[in-house]
């Protein structure tokens, strides 16, 4: 923020009259500092005052929304450059490129591809979140192709992509109360583009051939009193483009300057020539470093697995780890003559041991009971990993109905809980499993052979 | 007015050769964030090895056994194959016999093992040990006597082994070792001071401060990595100006991504497309968070992460 505390201080009343919650009118400037009031929570500021400290104390990115409803996205809004400074906000997100030009047998095909890759991973679903429809030459065919999109019923935000004034007033027409995102504006077409869209607030994307003129340009439109934008720092090459990119973010954030303070959309299909697993690089590099809409030519399985669970990963925050939903989880085609194993309900243990435990093919049933979201060992120190804990997993989650199979391998790092555990489950055999994960599936085939 | 911040760098990373003669490559180096060329110096190109395994790799995707069949039941056999067929920078061979766990086999063995491998191969040379700390301190001390001269690379040297692993690496038969930790920036600096209080100079060393398959904690190693390079960088931490290297097929391979069959899930299509683009996720997340070399299984992400590399550099 470009004031401090004390910048803030000067303009209050100084009277200390607690008006606002806070005891002086200094310890209430230090929080509106630190983000953590309101400045309109004294009463006796001047107008001119809260004008000038709403702009000074605005976030220097800003949130744009596009779609809506279902598919409403929040894009940007960042704060930090490296995650561990403080946390990611909003996920990128991926979108798939269609424009009239391709044959329909194409078209039909990657929308077929994108009704096909949806799942859940950790209560999160994975899915093509965008559709751009790209304008090249033939406005009947590229309208009719919008109709065709939106009548398929792929549930997704639009974009388009259409540097054609005309052609796009006629395709916002159609897609216009889904909140698209109109991208096209340059320096040539910029006041249409903005008269287009200004009414409605649509988001307007923005294009430049270099990083100075793309600078000029949001300068110029933001004249006209537009400010619902996001910024291509896309160029002919991969080098430029991350480049561009990088800079965008870092004269925002670090240069404090809010012309560059917008969410970015990149046309990795353009950059990548074809090669799906050139995507799925790129899609990583500006998952890491400040991709907002990463555009692809298509999207199957093979390039969402690791780009959802990268992104997943990425956009955590460092102060809240991930966690699985606390239950019972069958795996390998647990029945009723499967063992049971317990582990805490931290996402990163959970999947590497259900990992090993797939690997192994022996069926066995996960309980997972709420350990607090920590490691093995973390949560067993902090008092949420217990026999007790354990005990009220096994007697609440309905497992002893799910197999008659009485055995309970506990992590091996919690081993001391095993003489509690044979007293407060009797009927349960308790097996001290492994130290590691990795030497899960011995364990398992050994227990198996008996 | 449109101004470009200036990112001030007050540190470099060191450099570390592995290997000898035309085809010794050089890791690090470099006195700003990866691939941030328009900053200053990227130092030397982020490298790439390709790993083979001492035993027939049952655990293999089909195609790539396929690939080596002719070879993987010989390791010399096998590292020439993939020398003159991939070039690739380094050649990572993992001893999968020696694990306790598995055939157990003896530091002898591996150790003449590893000679022979290095003598038929004009490539730099990593070895991967087991895993098992205790076992790895055995077998590594052969293995550097037995490769001395050849300045090979042994991965790893953990807190419960350096002692031996480090100071036989690189004090007794001058050889190179990895430094591993824990997806963790005081780790990763306290497994460097120790080896450094040994006597052992960071020109020796490169570290392995934990990798994982895009999904499964991934954000631990990117953080890690983007922490250890800010500090060495910008903070100028001289027990972090390291190179790093990180085993990226080990992790991504035994993701379920990677194994799970197209007859278990069909809509998951292809299963070797699927591993490919595992390893090459994950594979350009590390580099671009500072990793220096990679270690990759498939020949077909060895040929897409060298064009990510080249394109990203220019």
């Amino acid at each position: 923020m470009a004031l401090t505390g004390l910048g803030i201080f000067k303009l209050t009343p100084k009277k200390n009259c607690k008006d606002c919650g806070f005891p002086t009118c200094l310890a209430f400037s230090m929080k509106v500092a630190s983000g953590a009031a309101e400045i309109s929570k004294c009463p006796h500021m001047s107008k001119e005052s809260i004008e000038k400290l709403s702009e000074a104390t605005a976030p220097l990115m800003k949130t744009i929304t596009i779609g809506k409803g279902d598919t409403e996205y929040k894009l940007g809004g960042e704060t930090v450059l490296f995650r561990h400074e403080k946390t990611f906000v909003n996920r990128n997100r991926f979108a798939v490129l269609l424009s009239e030009n391709m044959e329909d047998s194409d078209i039909d095909t990657k929308i077929q591809h994108m009704k096909d890759m949806n799942y859940v991973r950790i209560g999160e679903e994975m899915k093509t979140e965008f559709v751009v429809l790209k304008y090249v030459s033939d406005k009947d065919k590229y309208l009719a192709l919008i109709n065709k999109v939106k009548s398929s019923g792929l549930k997704v935000a639009y974009i388009l992509a259409c540097e054609d004034t005309a052609v796009m007033k006629e395709a916002l027409q159609l897609v216009k109360s889904e909140n698209p995102l109109a991208y096209g504006a340059n320096k040539d077409n910029f006041k249409d583009m903005v008269a287009l869209v200004k009414q409605d607030n649509i988001p307007l994307g923005v294009k430049a051939d270099d990083l100075k003129e793309l600078y000029t340009l949001v300068e110029n439109i933001q004249k006209l009193g537009y400010k619902n934008l996001v910024l291509d720092p896309g160029s002919k090459s991969i080098k430029q483009t991350f480049e561009n990119t990088v800079q965008i973010r870092r004269i925002n954030l670090q240069g404090e300057d809010r012309t560059f303070g917008y969410p970015s959309i990149l046309f990795l299909n353009e950059l990548a020539k074809g090669d799906k697993f050139q995507e799925v690089t790129l899609s990583t590099l500006f998952t890491l470093k400040y991709g907002s809409i990463l555009v692809l030519s298509d999207m199957d399985y093979c390039r969402a697995l690791p780009l959802y669970g990268i992104r997943q990963n990425i956009f955590t925050d460092p102060q809240k780890p991930m966690r699985v939903e606390v239950g019972v989880y069958g795996l390998n085609n647990a029945d009723e003559n499967s063992p049971v194993m317990c582990t805490v309900d931290f996402a990163l243990t959970y999947f590497i041991v259900s990992g090993e435990v797939e690997r192994s093919k022996v069926p066995v049933w996960m309980v997972i009971p709420d350990a607090g979201g920590y490691s093995v060992l973390t949560s067993w120190a902090a008092g949420k990993f217990t026999a007790s804990v354990i005990t009220d997993a096994i007697k609440n989650s309905g497992i002893e109905k799910k197999t008659k199979n009485r055995t309970l391998i506990i992590p091996g790092k919690v081993a001391v809980l095993k003489g509690e555990l044979e007293e407060s489950l009797p009927d349960w055999n308790v097996v001290v499993g492994t130290t590691e994960a990795m030497y899960i599936p011995k364990l398992l085939k050994g227990m198996a052979e008996k | 007015m449109f101004k470009k911040p200036i990112q001030k760098y007050t540190g470099k990373i060191g450099e570390v050769e592995i290997g000898t003669g035309e085809k010794a490559v050089k890791l690090g180096g470099e006195s700003v964030l990866p691939f941030y060329s328009f900053d200053g110096n990227t130092g030397n190109t982020p490298k790439i090895g390709m790993e083979i395994s001492d035993v027939y790799p049952e655990g293999w995707t089909n195609t790539l056994k396929e690939l080596y069949k002719d070879v993987s039941n010989d390791t010399v056999k096998w590292a020439q194959f993939v020398e003159k067929k991939y070039s690739p920078d380094f050649i990572c061979l993992r001893l999968v016999s020696a694990d306790p766990n598995g055939k157990d086999s003896s530091p002898e063995d591996c150790a003449e093992k590893v000679k022979a491998v290095v003598e038929a191969i004009k490539t730099p040379l990593l070895v991967a040990g087991t895993g098992n700390h205790e076992k790895d301190a055995k077998l590594f001390e052969k293995i550097a006597q037995a490769a001395e001269g050849h300045n090979v690379l042994l991965m790893s040297a953990v807190e419960d082994n350096y002692k031996t692993v480090a100071a036989a690496g690189v004090l007794a038969y001058n050889n190179k070792v990895v430094a591993e930790s824990s997806v963790d920036i005081n780790l990763a600096k306290q497994i460097n001071i120790l080896i450094n209080q040994l006597g052992i100079g960071n020109e020796n060393v490169v570290d392995n401060v934990g990798c994982s398959a895009g999904g499964y904690g991934y954000e631990y190693v990117i953080s890690t990595l983007d922490r250890v390079k800010l500090a060495a960088l910008t903070q100028n931490d001289k027990t972090l100006q390291i190179p790093i290297i990180s085993p990226v097929s080990s992790e991504t391979w035994k993701s379920k991504e990677s194994v799970e069959p197209e007859e278990e899930a069909p809509e998951w299509g292809n299963q070797e497309d699927r591993g490919i683009s595992m390893e090459v996720a994950a594979a350009a997340g590390v580099l671009a968070s500072g990793s220096n070399a990679i270690i990759l299984r498939h020949p077909k992400s060895v040929e897409v992460m060298r064009s990510f590399i080249s394109e990203l550099l220019g």
